[in-house]
């Protein structure tokens, strides 16, 4: 039997692909005790009206996020660097997901 | 034709954004598809169309009882997930239930409760509200009380290895209703089955309390699986027809589905032992526990009090 015992399972984020060729997209998270069953969750709590064709979980605790306060130096510079933008090009009516 | 998703602007904040292609009115995913699209719903050459009736009632309350045990876990299980997990099983019930009872009441409308005249039920809620527990044709193991979380999860895994092996066999039934409700179920009972089976493991190797919890469910409802593969005679007549499957035949491959999970999780199957009937009459000929009766007068109530209601 386990040694510890914790009084609530690890967090876990949750990525849905709602149809082939999008992007996993984040959508929420979930309470699960492992890493199979942080799946099984997220089918349950965010495909349940059919958004899904595949789920990534993640544990929270395995992401690495920026923090607020280094919003200006990161982002910041990029701001008024318009060339860097694909604007002066025309994206045909025909072509999705861009 | 087809419509083409293009990006508005500010998109990327909403995840559901992208599925939101070809339909205005639902909030996500559109691809609903209707079992029965397409389905011949005459009753095959050879099968007995009360007997038929009678069949798709015994599968339908299977589903419909166990389906109303699921849902009293709503708001009460461990976590939210867990909660949402049961509730989405025993809505796969209630689908399987509702288009099993209204095959029952196409094939042999003599069996579906009288209302007043101008009524707007339909048949497979008139089935499902107004029989009283003694014409429930369901097995006792679906009629249980409510235990512990390790209770429901020990009888949703005999349940659905149970139902999914009869399924499997019954998605090739010579009636192509009932073939086409039991394809729809495999998919259904598999992840069902799968999900409960992680738990069973997750339980028997957790803490001692959560083994023992377990080990008492498995004790507590063994008794109830001997029912499961006994053969009425209404299905041995089905299964003769090509119509139905006899349960006798899914026995083996059940309780080494069983054995299996039970040796992973370290867990010794208890001796065989039946809970015994009355004069030989069971859940499927309207025999049942007393708490069939208590559990759908609460389910039955609103229901009756409004035999004219829309709902």
């Amino acid at each position: 039997m386990s040694e510890e015992i914790r009084a609530e399972w690890p967090l876990y984020e949750v990525f849905i692909r709602g149809k082939r060729g999008l992007n996993h997209v984040h959508v929420g998270s979930v309470h699960a005790p492992d890493g199979q069953m942080a799946l099984r969750h997220a089918r349950d709590v965010y495909t349940r009206r059919n958004e899904g064709v595949s789920i990534w979980v993640v544990p929270s605790a395995d992401i690495i996020a920026s923090s607020p306060e280094e919003k200006d130096p990161l982002f910041a510079p990029s701001g008024d660097k318009a060339y860097r933008h694909p604007t002066f090009y025309e994206i045909p009516d025909n072509v999705p997901h861009m | 034709m087809a419509e083409v998703h293009t990006h508005a602007e500010g998109e990327h904040d909403n995840a559901y954004a992208g599925l939101l292609v070809n339909d205005a009115h639902w909030a996500f995913g559109t691809d609903f598809e209707d079992p029965l699209a397409g389905v011949d719903t005459t009753v095959p050459d050879g099968v007995d169309p009360a007997e038929l009736a009678a069949y798709c009632l015994m599968l339908g309350d299977d589903a419909l009882v166990f389906s109303q045990r699921l849902s009293e876990w709503c708001s009460n299980a461990p976590d939210l997930e867990e909660d949402i997990a049961l509730a989405n099983i025993a809505l796969d019930l209630l689908g399987q239930a509702r288009l099993l009872l209204a095959r029952a009441a196409a094939a042999d409308p003599s069996i579906v409760p009288v209302l007043p005249d101008g009524s707007p039920v339909p048949d497979e809620d008139r089935l499902a509200y107004f029989r009283d527990d003694q014409h429930f044709r369901n097995v006792r193991l679906a009629e249980v009380p409510t235990g512990d979380f390790a209770e429901i999860i020990a009888r949703v895994l005999l349940f659905s290895t149970w139902r999914l092996a009869l399924f499997e066999r019954l998605s090739r039934s010579r009636d192509a209703v009932l073939a086409a409700v039991a394809a729809k179920g495999v998919k259904e009972l598999s992840y069902h089955r799968d999900y409960v089976g992680r738990w069973f493991l997750v339980l028997a190797q957790g803490t001692d309390e959560s083994r023992s919890r377990l080990l008492a469910a498995v004790n507590g409802l063994w008794p109830f699986t001997g029912e499961l593969f006994s053969t009425h005679a209404v299905e041995r007549s089905l299964a003769e027809a090509g119509a139905g499957v006899d349960p006798a035949e899914v026995r083996d491959e059940v309780l080494g589905v069983l054995v299996h999970v039970f040796e992973a999780s370290e867990v010794t199957p208890p001796p065989s032992g039946t809970l015994a009937g009355v004069q030989g009459r069971l859940g499927r000929d309207g025999v049942h526990t007393e708490a069939l009766s208590r559990m759908l007068a609460e389910m039955q109530v609103v229901a009756r009090a409004h035999p004219e209601g829309r709902w």
